[in-house]
């Protein structure tokens, strides 16, 4: 029955992963890699990740798919039109694709490969909540790593917007540096009237 | 299990062949990238279960991470690309080529 279920959520997955560089429309292959985040979080799921499982639906779904999306809205729809998808590249993807799907095939296949009964002293055997073992290990041996993270998010973020940003076209906008270098004598002067 | 690696494989096998195949598109490419460390994090996801520890989350906690900002600053390229040259793609990229 978990078989099943499973391969349910991970046929909708690849399916909708193929369909992400078959489709023409851009904003269609978006919503087709958002099932397939939804049906991988599911199968996270199964792997007893819920923390992640539901991490990835708001983080991808809720806050990457949606960047995507803006950014498609803000390019001209023409040049985002996934036109001759099909081009000289074809051959050379499905070939480099089947060959990688062959060699790592052979290596899962031969190799054994049974769940094993948890043996690290951090396990999921351990509590019951995997958020709770998860909040553990990052805070305590992976908290140099989760600050570094932080660090790269800020980051990210003052770089895009570096990137991005052009400074004020056709609107008024105050200029502080300017404003703190006035004299008194540049000052408006009342006077009495005659 | 073998169905789980089965699956992050055919996922990987994807997002490679899209990252190949669509050279018209720099915003596919992209998604593909994303399809890519999907596959690289069940992985990371399968084996924690495997070996009963559950570091391999915490790594993909991390891996969510980079790809975020990953995601961000390509966004952003993306954009001043197509300001640039009013296209997105990657066939046009040939100022280097001298």
């Amino acid at each position: 029955m978990q078989e099943i279920i499973f391969w349910l959520f991970a046929g909708i997955a690849t399916t909708a992963a193929l369909l992400v560089f078959t489709i023409k429309n851009p904003i269609r292959a978006i919503f087709a890699l958002i099932v397939t985040f939804l049906a991988t979080a599911a199968t996270w799921l199964m792997l007893e990740a819920e923390f992640l499982a539901v991490t990835l639906v708001l983080v991808y779904v809720g806050a990457v798919m949606v960047l995507m999306l803006f950014v498609i809205m803000m390019l001209d729809i023409k040049a985002t039109v996934n036109e001759n998808r099909f081009n000289r590249w074809l051959p050379i993807g499905l070939t480099t694709a089947a060959t990688l799907l062959i060699a790592v095939y052979q290596i899962i296949s031969k190799a054994d490969l049974k769940f094993v009964q948890p043996t690290a002293t951090l396990s999921y055997t351990l509590t019951g909540s995997n958020t709770e073992l998860l909040g553990i290990l990052i805070f305590t041996d992976y908290l140099f790593q989760f600050i570094l993270a932080g660090v790269l998010l800020l980051v990210a973020i003052i770089a895009a917007i570096a990137l991005i940003y052009r400074g004020p076209h056709a609107r008024k906008i105050q200029r502080p540096q300017q404003q703190v270098l006035v004299q008194a004598k540049n000052r408006v002067r009342l006077v009495d009237g005659v | 299990m073998f169905n789980y690696l089965l699956f992050s494989t055919l996922l990987l096998t994807f997002g490679i062949a899209g990252l190949i195949i669509s050279r018209k598109n720099i915003i596919i490419l992209l998604m593909c990238l994303e399809i890519i460390l999907l596959a690289a994090n069940t992985n990371f996801v399968i084996f924690a279960k495997f070996w009963g520890d559950i570091a391999g989350q915490a790594f993909v906690f991390f891996v969510m991470t980079v790809a975020a900002a990953e995601t961000a600053i390509g966004l952003a390229l993306l954009v001043l690309v197509f300001r640039q040259k009013n296209s997105i793609n990657v066939d046009d990229l040939n100022q280097l080529q001298g």
